[in-house]
């Protein structure tokens, strides 16, 4: 039992995404339906694991007396940020009927665990609450910027496709084909950036409702405070670009871009710079 | 038509301005550009830092542009005013049309916009006069307004829903002008500062952060007692501050306070933020014979001079540090003092708290240490007063209610139309909405199989 500890378990985890990646990646380009379905299997199995090792790491925290949600960190926050990136693919995997989606987001979730799991800044210890990070909004406001988070880096997927769809015109190309329809890609990143922005503006809320209960001020211009309302001003400008102007396709795909972009320095850039945000890292 | 008339007028040209959605687009994207400096140069420190970095020039130019405050200079905040004075005015253009859709008690049809949209078509052998009695019930319990017209060679069902979600939007628009309005409310009328309250003693005002001014308070708050405690690693667990609100000396309320739970009294919060210890009163000193062992104990005060036993000459504390750095290493807290021998130069002298024979270094005959002292500390406020905070709160619930309206409900209408053809009929069920039309094209083929197959199990 000792062997299989969180930190194992999704390390793991991190080697079945990789693999579901791989048969999603593969079936694509081999146009092998088998591996597609391959890659179903092979990502939920990867979800089991992830639930299995956050839950098995929750567990640990209590045996060792420091009892908390694991959402602290950045390693804890980055496998949950790969597990909402699945879940939500499989969820449009199974509305929609095809799996060359999957060959564009799973390996984010890999990316991201693969990170968690191997790079050397990050440390996967189990790491008691500071006073500041005791409080139940800190869970809210991790989980909903992750899930935000999230459906971004679907919709940036997405996007991706979309750009390389565009291209041929004709419908030629082999590889494209079998993309969905760019209309279908268009609706379904926006979609996604939607129910990411949702989920932003609730994250950037708790964030600033815990910040209050915690030192008097909602809204302070900490980088990564700020940077997370760059990200909200970029997605609100890419809505509003589609409502009420009608942009569609290459044009908010590029914006679509640009936001994960932003979504990235939130996460991981700002812990370059100083501020209240630093024990995220 | 009343608009292109006084065009030239120039409130309206400027409200002109104002209603377009591109000057949207610009200021949102100019707000996020922007907003990118103040992350990048640190923001309030002292000038000095700021020379040292960028040198002189830079330093003028950036002070001009008010760089180093960018959030809240004039530029930074013209935008955040244009962009609210742009919400306020798209909004109004467009809600007085929106309006009228949303509370209008006859809802409008138009039968060719249905034909000209999604729709989905299937015979039947049924007349219109058989199917307009199984097939009403069928749209009605899933739409809440449903009204049937009777045509010329059959009947037409419309019905619709989420006609009220087309206020989602202005939900969300409100509820940025309240978080702005929540935050101007807090600048006017409140205040953040901080007081440090040594355990046992109480205040009546404290400092404010921006300005450095003393802000006075309506009651005193007293710390009873302040408490620290440690993870086995080291790190702090948790600072607890027993604290009590005086109002004219008497008690009003008792609160232990720890971080993320303050105490609110009367419109002001008071945090925990930060702690400290407080130089002790009384110290009781240990002066050693290095050759007899014989220890001696003393009393003493900071700056009260004493006799050194044995008569070897004074000894004053001067001072408490509460951390000492000696060779790169913080011994913690300790006392500095001045020691006068007989017949000698005064010598300085330090005595951590916590390394007795540290003093053993001076080589002399006679060891100073402490043996105790008077442990307090001092607790770290944050006191706060934001009367803004309900008016953004009530934002942010409306914010995402609104959101959550905006994006993911819509107002869906449906028309079923059936037509006689010989003794049979045929069937059309089109629908439309306002967002999300590949969703409504799926709804519509679901609302069709549901009546083909109610159809289908029709008697005769």
């Amino acid at each position: 039992m000792n062997i299989m500890n969180s930190s194992n378990l999704l390390s793991i985890t991190t080697f079945i995404y990789g693999l579901a990646a791989f048969f999603y990646i593969f079936s694509f380009v081999f146009k092998k339906p088998f591996s597609g379905r391959l890659g179903t299997w092979t990502a939920l199995a990867g979800i089991a694991g992830n639930i299995a090792g956050i839950t098995l790491r929750w567990v640990e925290s209590y045996r060792l007396g420091i009892g908390h949600a694991p959402l602290s960190n950045l390693y804890e926050s980055l496998v949950f940020f790969s597990l909402v990136i699945v879940v939500i693919y499989l969820v449009i995997e199974r509305s929609y009927a095809n799996r060359i989606i999957g060959a564009f987001t799973t390996p984010l979730a890999f990316l991201a665990m693969a990170y968690a799991s191997l790079s050397p800044n990050i440390s996967d210890r189990i790491q008691p609450l500071v006073p500041a990070l005791k409080s139940n909004w800190l869970i809210a406001h991790v989980i909903s910027c992750f899930i935000g988070y999230a459906a971004f880096a679907i919709a940036f997927g997405l996007s991706i496709m979309l750009l390389f769809k565009q291209k041929d015109e004709k419908n030629k190309n082999l590889f494209l084909k079998a993309f969905p329809d760019l209309k279908i890609l268009d609706e379904l990143s926006h979609q996604m950036i939607m129910f990411g922005f949702l989920f932003l503006s609730a994250g950037i809320i708790t964030g600033a409702v815990w910040a209050n209960s915690a030192w008097g001020r909602y809204w302070g211009w900490d980088p990564k405070e700020t940077w997370s309302l760059i990200t909200w001003f970029i997605y609100a400008t890419l809505l509003h670009a589609r409502f009420t102007r009608g942009w569609q396709g290459k044009r908010l795909a590029y914006l679509s871009i640009i936001g994960f972009s932003a979504v990235l320095f939130t996460y991981f850039g700002v812990n370059l710079l100083p501020g209240l945000h630093s024990y995220g890292q | 038509m009343k608009k292109n008339e006084v065009s030239s007028n120039p409130v309206n040209g400027l409200w002109k301005f104002f209603a377009s959605v591109k000057l949207t687009v610009m200021l949102l994207l100019t707000l996020a550009v922007t907003s990118v400096i103040g992350t990048v140069i640190p923001q309030n420190e002292n000038p000095a830092a700021y020379i040292h970095e960028y040198g002189e020039f830079l330093y003028r130019m950036f002070s001009l542009l008010n760089i180093f405050d960018m959030y809240h200079s004039w530029w930074f905040q013209f935008l955040i005013f244009s962009l609210t004075v742009n919400i306020v005015v798209c909004s109004i253009e467009r809600l007085s049309s929106t309006w009228k859709t949303v509370f209008t008690k006859n809802p409008s049809f138009d039968i060719v916009r249905f034909r000209n949209s999604f729709k989905d078509e299937f015979p039947d052998n049924h007349t219109p006069k058989e199917l307009k009695s199984a097939f009403l019930p069928v749209v009605s319990r899933s739409f809440r307004y449903t009204k049937i017209e009777e045509t010329e060679k059959g009947f037409v069902i419309f019905a619709e829903k989420g006609r009220w979600t087309r206020l989602g939007v202005y939900a969300v628009h409100l509820s940025v002008i309240l978080l702005l309005l929540g935050g101007l409310i807090g600048s006017f009328f409140g205040f953040d500062g901080s007081v440090n309250i040594p355990e046992g003693e109480g205040v009546k005002s404290i400092i404010l952060r921006n300005t450095g001014k003393e802000q006075p308070l309506d009651f005193e708050i007293k710390c009873v007692d302040f408490s620290v405690s440690f993870y086995e690693s080291g790190a702090p667990k948790e600072y607890l501050s027993k604290l009590v609100i005086l109002e004219k000396g008497k008690p009003v309320i008792k609160k232990d306070i720890i971080v993320n739970d303050p105490l609110r009294y009367r419109g002001i919060n008071i945090f925990q933020s930060s702690y400290g210890t407080v130089r002790p009163e009384k110290v009781e000193l240990n002066f050693t014979n290095r050759e007899t062992g014989m220890i001696y104990r003393k009393n003493a005060a900071i700056g009260e001079e004493i006799d050194i036993p044995e008569a070897r000459g004074k000894f004053v504390i001067k001072e408490y540090t509460s951390s000492f750095n000696f060779r790169g290493h913080n011994l913690g807290e300790a006392f500095l003092g001045i020691l006068t021998p007989p017949n000698g130069d005064p010598a300085e002298l330090v005595i951590p708290l916590k390394y007795p024979s540290f003093d053993k270094m001076r080589k002399d005959d006679l060891i100073i240490s402490v043996e105790s002292s008077e442990q307090r500390y001092y607790t770290g406020l944050q006191v706060t007063k934001d009367p803004g905070v309900p008016v953004v709160y009530t934002g942010f619930i409306l914010m995402i209610l609104g959101c959550f309206v905006a994006f993911f409900m819509s107002h869906q209408k449906i028309c079923v139309e059936v037509v006689k053809k010989g003794g049979k009929s045929r069937v059309m069920v089109a629908g439309i909405t306002n967002k999300n039309k590949m969703g409504m094209q799926a709804r519509t083929q679901r609302m069709s199989k549901l009546l083909s197959e109610k159809a289908g199990i029709l008697k005769g």
